[in-house]
C-alpha cells in the first residue's frame, strides 16, 4: 500500500499491505494510549473530505475522528440537502471537491464501484467507506485488527460469517482480507442470501450454523434487513432468527476462547440476542474503538508522503 | 452515372472489375475498360453485398443529443451498412403509422442507408395491448419487424397473439428475451464476477427461459419468431433444438457478445454496461460456434448511442448500451474470419443476406452478380487500426472498443450505385 | 537547465569510527552523563529515537550502570508521525514509542540519536515529548554531529564531530540492527 494511492477494496491488498496497516494501527494505538493529547501533527495542512451518499453516522464519525487525530482538516459533505440531491453527477461533485483542495476523498455510496469511478477522475486519494453491495475495506481491516488483538494471530483462525452475504459489503471485504491473512473462512447463510458464484471464493459454505459453531474461533454476525423478508429471501423473521440467529444457547457451543463480532448496527433479537451482544465474548465495543486506529493508519499510509519514496 | 470498380475480390475470391450503371451491376469481368466512367481503384479489397442491420437505435425522435437518423446513418454507411432497422424505443415510441413514417422519411432525407423502421409490438412498449401493427405494415415505411426491444413481451398470452397476428402481415416479432422478474435491478452477468463485484446479477436463465417459451409458442401457432441479441450458450442450445424441430425461429448476435466478456465490468466503467450483459468466455465461444453453424442467423449491432452524462457515472445509474455500427464488421473479421469460423461468403450471409431476408428487404442482401442492385461495400481486410471514439461519426462516444486494435477498414460503400462512402469518408 | 557534463565520480566510502572507536565513544558519553547529572542521575531518562537511537540509549544505560551502579530508565519515541517532511520522504512503518512506567514528568530527559544533521528529527522528537509529558529539562546526546543545521538545535553530548559536505552521507551501523558497529562516510 505504500506504493498505492487509493484504498478501493480489500481484494487489492496483499499480505504485506494488510499487515502494514494492522501494524501501523497498533503502533498508533500504543503511541496514543493513556495520553492526554490524543492528537498527532502528521497530516497538518491536508484536507480530507467525507463524501457520504448514504447515512452512516458511525462510519463517518470514525473517519472524521481518525483524520482529526492526525491533524487533517475535515470537510463533511453529505449528499442529502446539497447540490448532489439537485442532480449533480458524482463526477462533477468530485471535481468540485478537488478544485477546493481536497487531498483525499472518503466515499460512501450506494452504487457498487462508485469509489473506483472517483479514482478514475480525481488526482487525490480515494478511500472506500462502503460501496453498494461490493466492499467496505476499512471495516474488514478493523475486524482483522480486532481478531488479532483478541486471539493474538490471524493465521489459521477459523472465522464463521453468518447471514446476508449476498447484500453485504462487510462480508465481501472480510472474505478477501481474512483469506489473504491466512484465516479459514466459513460462510453460513440461507442459500437465498449467498451469491451465485460464491463457489469461486476462498471459503467453505454451509447452511447449518449449529454444525460449525463448535469449531469456530470467531463468529461474525451480519445485519439482516427485515425487508429481505418481503422479497422471499426467507419466510419470516422468526424462522430466520431460529435457524441463523446467535442466541445464548448457540453461543454456549462455542470453544472457550471464541469471540463474537458484529459490524453494527445490530438488530437485537434478530441475528443476535441481547445477552450475546453484551457478553464478554462480544468485541462489538472494541471494534468501534479499533476502527479509529485502523482508519488513522490508512489515512497516514495513503496521505503521509510521496508514494514509494522510501 | 457509370462507375468502374477496378480489381475487387467478390467474397474474397478472384479479382475482377465491376461496372456499375444506373444503380445496378452492369458487368463483371477481367480488365474492363469503359471510357468516361469514374474509376474506383479496389485492388486487393474484398467486395461484399451491403450490410443489413436488424437492430439499430437511432434515438430520433426524442434523444437527438445522443444520435439522429442522419448521424446514425452516416455511422452505418462507414461501417459498410446499406440498410438499418431503427428500433421503436424512441420518444414518442414508434407504435403508430405516423411515427414510423416520420423515421422512414428522415432516413430518406439523410440518403446514406435505407432506414427501415421497426414497429412497437405493444402500445408505448408497455406490454399491455397490441399496437396497430397492420397500420404500420401498410404505411409508407412498410414495417415488417415488430419489437418492444429493451422491454420483453413478457406476458405469454400477449406474445402468442402478437406472433399469430403478424403472420397476416408477413411480419416477424423480434423478442428481447428477458424475464423481467428475474432481472430486477440486474447490472451484469450473474456469476463469479458479479458475486465479487457486488453488482446484481442478470442470470442466463432469464434469457433462456423466455426463448424456450417463445420457440414453443411460435411452433404451436406456426409463426415466425426472431430472437434479438442472443447472449448465452444455453440460448444457442435451445435455438438449435427448436430449429431441429422445424420451428420458424431466427436469431441474431451482437459484435460485442462475440468479442467481450464480463471481465470488462471489473473497471466499473459503464461503457461496458449493456443489456443483455456481457457474458463469460464459454458463452462467447458458444455464440461464435452458433453463428458459424447457422444456429444464429445474423449479426446485429444493437448500436445504442448514449450521451456522455448517461455513461460518465457510477455503473448502476448508467444506461445500458454500446455503439456498434462502425466496428461491427471489424469485430466479425477478428472473431469469425481470422480464426477460420466464417469465410467471406459466410460473412455476407450473416451480415447481409440473412438479415435482409428476416426483414423482408427485397433489394438488400442480393448476390454480387450482373443485373443485381449495386449495393455493396469494399473492405481492406489487412488494415489494422486502434479505435478512437472521438473519431466516430456517431454523435455519441460510448464505444466499448476504445483503444482496441481491430482489423479491417471499410473503404467504400455503394447504395444502388451511389457511393455513400469513398476512401473511408462519408460522401454526405 | 542542462545536466552537468562531468561524469559522476564513483562513490567512495571511508571509515570514520571502527567498532572499538564506537565502544570508546559510548563509554565517554556515559561518563559525561554521570558527571553532569551528578545527584540527579536517578531521575535521568534516556529516550532513543528509532531506529538506531534506541539501541544506543540502551547501551548508554548499560554503561552508566556499569560505571556508577545506578540503573537509569530507558525509553523510545518514534517521531515518524511528527515529521514535517513526510511529503518528501514518504511513509514508513512506525516503530515503538515506549516510555518508562514512571513517565517523564519532572525528569531529566536525554534524547539519544545516532547522527545529528539538519536538526529536524530532534525537533520532531521534542514535539512528540511535549505530547507525552512535561520533563524538567531535555538534553541531546548523539554519536556523530556532522553539521549543516537547519534549526537552532545543538547537542549536549557529542561522540564525534565530523565536518562533512552536504552531499556526503554518514552511515552509522550498530550491532543490534546491522550486525556490527561502524561509522562510515560516503562521498
Ligand atoms: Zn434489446
Amino acid at each position: 500500500m505504500v506504493v498505492k494511492r487509493h484504498l478501493l477494496e480489500a481484494a487489492d491488498l496483499d499480505r504485506d499491505d494488510a499487515t502494514l496497516v494492522l501494524d501501523t494501527a497498533a503502533q498508533i494505538e500504543s503511541a496514543l494510549a493513556g495520553r492526554e493529547v490524543k492528537k498527532l501533527p502528521t497530516l497538518r495542512g491536508r484536507t480530507v473530505v467525507n463524501l457520504f451518499y448514504e447515512d452512516s453516522t458511525r462510519t463517518r464519525i470514525s473517519f472524521e475522528l481518525a483524520a482529526k487525530r492526525l491533524s487533517a482538516d475535515v470537510i463533511n459533505f453529505s449528499a442529502k440537502g446539497s447540490s448532489v440531491s439537485k442532480g449533480e453527477s458524482l463526477k462533477d461533485t468530485a471535481l468540485t471537491l478537488e478544485a477546493m483542495g481536497s487531498d483525499a476523498i472518503v466515499v460512501r455510496h450506494g452504487a457498487s464501484g462508485a469509489p473506483h469511478r472517483l479514482a478514475q477522475w480525481v488526482q487525490g486519494s480515494v478511500v472506500n467507506a462502503g460501496d453498494g453491495t461490493h466492499e467496505h475495506p476499512t471495516q474488514a481491516l478493523l475486524d482483522a485488527y480486532t481478531i488479532r488483538q483478541r486471539l493474538g494471530r490471524l493465521d489459521g483462525v477459523r472465522v464463521v460469517i453468518v447471514g446476508d452475504v449476498l447484500h453485504s459489503r462487510v462480508a465481501r471485504s472480510n472474505v478477501w482480507l481474512l483469506a489473504t491473512l491466512g484465516a479459514e473462512v466459513t460462510l453460513v447463510a440461507p442459500p437465498t442470501l449467498l451469491p451465485v458464484g460464491v463457489g469461486s471464493w476462498p471459503v467453505t459454505v454451509g447452511y447449518d450454523l449449529d454444525a460449525v459453531l463448535p469449531k469456530a474461533d470467531v463468529v461474525m454476525m451480519l445485519r439482516v434487513q427485515a425487508e429481505r423478508m418481503n422479497a422471499s429471501f426467507f419466510p419470516s423473521a422468526r424462522e430466520y432468527s431460529r435457524r441463523y440467529g446467535l442466541d445464548a444457547r448457540r453461543m454456549g457451543t462455542l470453544p472457550d476462547e471464541a469471540i463474537v463480532m458484529h459490524p453494527g448496527p445490530m438488530n437485537r433479537g434478530m441475528e443476535i440476542a441481547a445477552e450475546v451482544a453484551d457478553s464478554a465474548r462480544s468485541t462489538i465495543v472494541d471494534q468501534v474503538g479499533n476502527g479509529v486506529s485502523v482508519r488513522m493508519a490508512v489515512l497516514y499510509l495513503l496521505l503521509g508522503g510521496a508514494p514509494g519514496s522510501e | 452515372m457509370t462507375i468502374l470498380i477496378k480489381g475487387p475480390r467478390p467474397y474474397g475470391e478472384d479479382a475482377v472489375d465491376v461496372l456499375v450503371e444506373d444503380g445496378r451491376i452492369a458487368a463483371i469481368g477481367d480488365s474492363l475498360t469503359v471510357p468516361g466512367a469514374d474509376v474506383v481503384d479496389a485492388a486487393g479489397l474484398v467486395a461484399l453485398p451491403g450490410l443489413v442491420d436488424l437492430h439499430t437505435h437511432l434515438r430520433e425522435p426524442g434523444r437527438e443529443d445522443a444520435e439522429t437518423v442522419e448521424t446514425g446513418s452516416r455511422a452505418a454507411a462507414l461501417g459498410g451498412y446499406t440498410a438499418v432497422h431503427a428500433m421503436a424505443n424512441t420518444d414518442p415510441v414508434a407504435d403508430t403509422a405516423g411515427v414510423v413514417e416520420q423515421v422512414w422519411r428522415l432516413g430518406q432525407q439523410a440518403g446514406l442507408v435505407d432506414v427501415v423502421p421497426v414497429g412497437a409490438v405493444t402500445v408505448g412498449l408497455r406490454g399491455e395491448r397490441l399496437a396497430e401493427l397492420g397500420a404500420m405494415a401498410d404505411s409508407a415505411a412498410r414495417v415488417r419487424v415488430f419489437s418492444d426491444d429493451g422491454h420483453c413481451v413478457a406476458d405469454p398470452a400477449l406474445m402468442r397473439r402478437a406472433l399469430e397476428y403478424v403472420k397476416a402481415l408477413d411480419g416477424v416479432v423480434a423478442q428481447h428475451a428477458e424475464e423481467p422478474r428475474l432481472t430486477v435491478g440486474a447490472q451484469m452477468n450473474e456469476g463469479d464476477r458479479s458475486a465479487r463485484l457486488g453488482l446484481t446479477g442478470w442470470p442466463a436463465a432469464a434469457e433462456e427461459a423466455v426463448i424456450a417459451r417463445d420457440v414453443l409458442l411460435a411452433g404451436h401457432v406456426g409463426a415466425r419468431l426472431h430472437v434479438c441479441h442472443v447472449s448465452t450458450a444455453g440460448s444457442v442450445e435451445i435455438l438449435r433444438w427448436a430449429k431441429g424441430r422445424g420451428v420458424q425461429v431466427t436469431a441474431e448476435v451482437t459484435p460485442h457478445h462475440l468479442l467481450l466478456t464480463d471481465e470488462c465490468a471489473e473497471s466499473y466503467d459503464p461503457v461496458f454496461k449493456v443489456n443483455p450483459p456481457l457474458r463469460t468466455e464459454a458463452d462467447v465461444q458458444a455464440l461464435r460456434a452458433g453463428l458459424a453453424d447457422g444456429t444464429i442467423d445474423a449479426v446485429a449491432t444493437d448500436h445504442a448511442p448514449h450521451a456522455v452524462e448517461d455513461k460518465e457515472s457510477e455503473w448502476a445509474s448508467a444506461r445500458p448500451g454500446m455503439l456498434g455500427l462502425e466496428q461491427a464488421l471489424s469485430v466479425v473479421v477478428q472473431t469469425m474470419v481470422e480464426p477460420g469460423l466464417l469465410d467471406w461468403r459466410g460473412v455476407a450471409e450473416r451480415m447481409s443476406v440473412a438479415p435482409a431476408a428476416i426483414g423482408r428487404l427485397e433489394s438488400h442482401g442480393r448476390p454480387l452478380a450482373v443485373g443485381e442492385p449495386a449495393t455493396l461495400l469494399l473492405l481492406d481486410p489487412t488494415h489494422r487500426a486502434t479505435v478512437d471514439p472521438a473519431a466516430l461519426a456517431s454523435r455519441s462516444r460510448n464505444s466499448p472498443y476504445a483503444g482496441r486494435e481491430l482489423p479491417g477498414r471499410v473503404v467504400a460503400t455503394f447504395l444502388r450505385g451511389t457511393a455513400t462512402v469513398l476512401d473511408g469518408k462519408a460522401q454526405r | 537547465m542542462t545536466e552537468s557534463s562531468a561524469l559522476p565520480a564513483e562513490p567512495t566510502t571511508a571509515p570514520l569510527l571502527s567498532a572499538d572507536d564506537v565502544g570508546r565513544v559510548v563509554d565517554r558519553i556515559a561518563h559525561q552523563l554521570i558527571e553532569k547529572a551528578g545527584p540527579d542521575l536517578g531521575s535521568l531518562v534516556l529516550v532513543g529515537i528509532p531506529t538506531r537511537g534506541a539501541p544506543l540509549a540502551r547501551r548508554l544505560a548499560g554503561r552508566i550502570e556499569t560505571f556508577s551502579g545506578v540503573r537509569v530508565d530507558v525509553g523510545t519515541v518514534d517521531i515518524t508521525l511528527y515529521r514535517d517532511d513526510l511529503r518528501l520522504r514518504g511513509v514508513r512503518a512506525l516503530e515503538d514509542t515506549r516510555l518508562p512506567e514512571a513517565g517523564i514528568d519532572g525528569r531529566l530527559v536525554v534524547l539519544v540519536d545516532d547522527v545529528l544533521f539538519s536538526g529536524r528529527s530532534v525537533r520532531a522528537a521534542l514535539d512528540a515529548l511535549r505530547d507525552l509529558g512535561r520533563p524538567r529539562a531535555v538534553q541531546l546526546a548523539v554519536l556523530v554531529d556532522r553539521g549543516h543545521r537547519e534549526l537552532p538545535i545543538r547537542a549536549d553530548y557529542v561522540g564525534k564531530n565530523v565536518p562533512t559536505s552536504r552531499s556526503q552521507s554518514v552511515k552509522v551501523r550498530l550491532a543490534e540492527v546491522d550486525g556490527a558497529d561502524s561509522v562510515t562516510v560516503t562521498s
